[in-house]
């Protein structure tokens, strides 16, 4: 048997389990929210075009709207400003190659669950290497916080100093991206920086060095504590948007039973 | 006085809901005129500019002089009622439902003599102030008042059916997170307001108005998100049968004119909140609130825009999001033919700057939220259909009266 | 100083035609016209082809007018007339056609007044009436006329002192009169305690103060007397008649109607007074009009109408016979023939031709017409005196 055959024989089989890590997209899902003078992140909707009816006698089909980085979505290098001359920094222009890969989970669930501005931090990434070993280069890092088991206000944690929640320190980003070479980071919360990550140096620093070296993001994920702390493989193809800075997406992870 | 009106009580299932009708619709060109001075809630008769005689009814013509030269003018109200009848039998449907209504001949102090409904309070014989008034039909028609208010003179049946008061009524306020949310609520419950809703957005990020609309009595928050059709005709489904009054109070504004702006994304932002939101409302709550018009004390009975002044002329500064208001401008007046027939009446309320975040680089005056709420809350109770609150509202209508090409000239001329 | 006018010496008028009246009718205005015009010829001996002056008042015709009911009916005169005046219509009818006579524009002049009343047709009569009424009295409780009336009536009788008694005296008179006319349609008796005790339809308007809306026609012609003469038609003749429209327009509400403005110019014409005129015809869709009638063409002074019908007795066999047939209030009213009815009966009652309501030895008659509440009172008033002939 090939290779493939042998795949499909475990799919099939359940050897071989898909799992969905995406939400839902639905108009009440949160986005990130900007200071207001900025222009925010477009919501999901969706607007009825016909339903079997007059308007389309034999069909029904809707117009939908949102951002490039509404619902679980991919951040692509040309998101952030650092990632603006990146060689094939758009969406459209990721090699195919890039959108099948190996996947980390760093368990933070329990350290989120006591503080919701739980930091990730090279310490932690030491402390999992010496579990799991070394982070292989090329992978996914998934931040597990159990954030998405959140919903509504919670989830956002919004406050007048803004939002909470958990996200990689600069020090920890950069290990990754500059020692261990990763292919991208990925998160529960809105964004894979933490809510109160623009008081960090740089700001936001997970995009500002993941993009800057041309690395992905994924977001608002979920059932990343489905997944094993190695061994998992994910399948993240966005949409092919000519100059897309990222896209909304459906992540499946393949982990073996 | 009056005879107050009780409160309405809970709806008897088994009852049909009675057939929304209207008094008769047609008039002449000429006494639309009544119409025109019953939105604004003055007293304007035709006065001939030639030899000044008052004219009544609307003519084409000067009836002492034959000038043709007629302008509606602001006169003086006062009255005397000489013969008054109750009319008991009518062919009308509307009226068959209204009687007895009490008619009267009042001879005005400017001259003419008119037809007129009359209010309960007024003696017989006595001196009134005369309003003209909107009816159901949208029409301006003649109202005899008493000269001084009385207790409860606003439950007079006949002035209630000129009248969209909140009194005893159930009110949808569509956003909690505009600044003058809670000046509108506080200013409705004041009015006798019997259940006020208030439409939250995105109930997932705080909104720092909730603390200030829950301390008002009466007051109940539900998610409605203006720019979502499911949001705005979920709340529809259940709550279209009950709402009497909605104030539509969303709104979307960033400064900034067309060429300041590189994209149209605040523009869309805009179209979305002050357009198609609109258009979003109308069209869920339009149908359940028209089939409710004549359902008793707390029948459906008006919806409010809150529109910029800058809908009637684009103010620069303000450039797209005057445009997305002048969009909701002439959508209310498509919604004012949708409900026509329904009596449902559309009251814009029109405001120059509001004192709010996104009008801060902006000199005074600007309106005060309060202001704002009990200009509308006002609007509703004398039954009008177009309020211009605060001085930059009632500057810009005057300026676009005198003439709408010298107003553009001067909004789009004298900028630094 | 207005000139003297000039005599109505030399016309006739023949020929009274009443079609006996019904409550709804299926038919139309041309038929209801048809017929009383056919009618009044029968009587004169005329063919269509014979009349050449034509003068036409309905409301219910509508798209159609004079001009349409001549090709309609196969008519071909030389003098047309279509007169919109609603109670005043048939008094101004004569008016008219008698100087087209004398002048010799015309020989013979149908006058022709009739309306259907289908089950809407009064509403929707109501609804398209005129502009000032469409403008400024319906929007005010859709009370049709009964509220214009109920108004004048509060007015007059907080002014002058009237009671409901003294219109019901009127109503009840007319009903007697009405027992008397196998045509009207109110054929029972009715007491002062009934007139009081109705359904109130208008404060201070009642069910007996309102007339009963209906479909009939009513005809007469208008020829020389040489023409009448020649074809043996007993005929009545114009001693005199006045018209006026929207007279004192200033008053706050109408107290009086025109005919105060030109009344004793009527009673020069006619080289009589008051005292003269053996029964009186007026407009009565309401009795207070009847009353302001009264007073305004001089039988006794304004204000003193109350206490004129308390004296007199305005039965047909009374002192002061007053609407024969029973009036409108009684026989029913036929739209625009509501304004023929008073005439008609009059031109039998001075030609001795009125059978069952016949006033004994009448030969001078006063009719008065009233009509068209345009807004807030009627606008068109007219009266003749006329006298039978000596033939």
């Amino acid at each position: 048997m090939t290779l493939l055959e042998n795949l499909a024989k475990a799919l099939a089989g359940g050897s071989i389990e898909i799992v969905d890590l995406t939400h839902t997209l639905d108009p009440d899902f949160p986005v990130i929210v900007l200071p207001p003078e900025f222009g925010q992140c477009a919501r999901f909707r969706m607007e009825e075009v016909s339903h079997y009816d007059h308007r389309g006698p034999a069909w029904k089909w809707h117009n939908i709207s949102m951002s490039e980085h509404t619902g679980t979505h991919f951040d692509a290098p040309s998101h952030w400003v650092s990632g603006r001359d990146v060689a094939n920094g758009s969406v459209d222009e990721i090699p195919a190659g890039n959108l099948m890969a190996p996947a980390v989970v760093i368990d933070c669930s329990a350290g989120a669950a006591a503080n919701d501005d739980f930091e990730l931090t090279r310490d932690v990434l030491a402390e999992w290497e010496d579990v799991h070993g070394r982070i292989p280069e090329g992978c996914w890092v998934l931040m597990r916080t159990d954030w998405s088991h959140r919903s509504g206000a919670a989830y956002l944690n919004m406050r007048d100093d803004g939002p909470h929640s958990p996200g990689p320190t600069p020090d920890a980003i950069r290990f990754l991206v500059d020692e261990r070479n990763i292919l991208g980071f990925g998160t529960e919360t809105i964004g894979t920086d933490a809510g109160q990550g623009s008081h960090y140096t740089p700001p936001y620093p997970a995009h500002y060095y993941l993009h800057g070296a041309g690395k992905y993001g994924l977001q608002c994920l979920c059932n990343l504590d489905r997944l094993p702390a190695t061994g998992a493989m994910l399948v993240t193809p966005p949409l092919k948007i000519r100059n897309g800075t990222g896209s909304p997406l459906r992540v499946l992870a393949l982990k073996e039973t | 006085m009056s005879e107050p009106i009780a409160p309405p009580g809970k709806k008897n299932p088994q009852r049909r809901t009675d057939v929304p009708q209207t008094p008769p619709q047609q008039r002449s060109r000429a006494a639309l005129g009544l119409a025109a001075a019953a939105a604004e809630g003055r007293f304007m008769l035709q006065v001939c500019g030639d030899c000044g005689a008052v004219q009544y009814p609307p003519r084409d013509a000067c009836s002492r002089c034959l000038s043709i030269n007629l302008q509606w003018q602001d006169v003086s109200p006062g009255g005397r009622l000489v013969a008054e009848t109750r009319v008991r039998a009518t062919t009308d449907l509307y009226f068959r439902k209204q009687m007895p209504v009490r008619v009267g001949t009042v001879k005005l102090d400017v001259g003419p003599s008119v037809i007129c409904h009359v209010h309960g309070d007024v003696g017989d014989g006595a001196d009134v102030r005369m309003a003209i008034k909107l009816d159901r039909a949208g029409q301006g028609v003649m109202m005899a008042l008493p000269v001084k208010e009385t207790p409860f003179m606003e439950d007079d049946p006949r002035l209630r059916e000129m009248s969209c008061t909140p009194r005893h009524r159930r009110v949808l306020v569509t956003d909690a997170r505009n600044p003058n949310a809670p000046a509108i609520v506080s200013a409705l419950a004041a009015a006798g307001a019997e259940k006020i809703f208030v439409g939250l957005s995105e109930d997932w990020r705080p909104n720092r108005h909730n603390d200030d609309i829950m301390a008002v009595p009466g007051v109940e928050m539900l998610p409605l998100d203006v720019t979502d059709s499911k949001s705005v005709e979920e709340l529809a489904a259940e709550l279209g049968g009950k709402t009497d009054i909605l104030v539509n109070n969303a709104r979307y504004v960033r400064p900034g004119g067309l060429m300041a702006r590189n994209d149209t994304v605040f523009a869309q932002n805009e179209m979305d909140v002050n357009y198609l939101g609109l258009m979003r409302l109308a069209q869920a709550f339009g149908p359940a609130m028209c089939a409710r018009t004549a359902d008793g004390t707390n029948a459906a009975v008006a919806w409010v825009n809150i529109l910029s002044a800058y809908a009637i002329s684009n103010s620069p500064d303000y450039g797209c999001f005057s445009a997305s208001n002048a969009a909701a401008l002439s959508l209310s007046q498509n919604m004012r033919a949708d409900f026509r027939t329904s009596g449902l009446r559309v009251l814009n309320v029109f405001v120059g700057p509001t004192d709010d975040d996104w009008h801060q680089e902006l000199p005074p005056p600007k309106v005060p939220a309060n202001t704002l709420a009990r200009s509308l809350v006002q609007g509703l109770v004398d039954g009008l259909e177009d309020v211009y609150c605060g001085d930059v509202a009632k500057d810009m209508i005057e300026r676009f009266r005198a003439s709408p090409k010298i107003q553009e000239r001067e909004m789009t001329g004298f900028r630094s | 100083m207005s000139r003297t006018r000039l005599g109505y010496e030399g016309v006739a008028i023949v020929s009274p035609a009443t079609i006996p009246y019904q409550r709804f009718s299926i038919e139309t205005a041309h038929w209801w016209i048809a017929r009383a015009l056919k009618e009044s010829l029968d009587q004169a001996g005329l063919g269509p082809a014979e009349i050449d002056g034509f003068a036409v008042s309905s409301f219910t015709l509508f798209p159609d007018t004079a001009v349409g009911l001549t090709q309609h009916l196969g008519l071909c005169p030389r003098w047309l007339d279509h007169i919109p005046m609603g109670g005043a219509s048939g008094i101004v009818a004569l008016r008219r056609a008698a100087r087209a006579v004398q002048a010799g524009d015309a020989d013979i002049v149908a006058c022709v007044a009739g309306d259907t009343n289908h089950i809407d047709s009064f509403r929707n009569l109501l609804s398209s009436f005129s502009r000032f009424s469409q403008d400024a009295a319906y929007p005010y409780g859709f009370g049709g006329p009964n509220a214009n009336f109920a108004l004048l009536m509060d007015r007059y009788m907080k002014d002058y002192g009237a009671t409901r008694e003294d219109f019901g005296r009127i109503c009840v008179a007319q009903r007697q009169n009405a027992l008397r006319n196998p045509n009207a349609l109110m054929k029972k008796p009715l007491t002062l305690q009934q007139y009081l005790d109705a359904r109130p339809i208008s404060d201070p308007i009642a069910l007996f103060d309102c007339v009963m809306p209906c479909a009939g026609s009513e005809a007469f012609l208008v020829m020389t007397v040489e023409e009448a003469q020649r074809r043996d038609l007993p005929f009545a003749v114009i001693a005199g008649t006045i018209e006026r429209h929207n007279a004192y327009a200033d008053d706050p509400v109408q107290f009086r109607g025109g005919w105060a403005m030109d009344i004793d110019e009527l009673y020069h014409m006619a080289d009589c007074a008051p005292s003269d005129i053996d029964l009186l015809q007026t407009y009565d869709d309401y009795p207070v009009i009847s009353m302001m009638q009264f007073e305004d063409l001089g039988f006794c002074d304004k204000g003193e109408g109350s206490r004129f019908v308390q004296d007199r007795d305005l039965t047909i066999e009374g002192d002061f016979p007053h609407n024969t047939s029973g009036g409108q209030l009684s026989a029913g009213q036929a739209g625009a023939a509501g304004g023929y009815i008073g005439l008609v009966e009059a031109i039998r009652q001075v030609t001795a031709a009125a059978g069952p309501t016949q006033v004994p030895d009448a030969s001078r008659a006063m009719v008065s017409g009233f009509g068209v509440i345009n807004y807030d009172r009627g606008v068109c008033s007219g009266a003749a005196i006329i006298e039978g002939a000596k033939a």
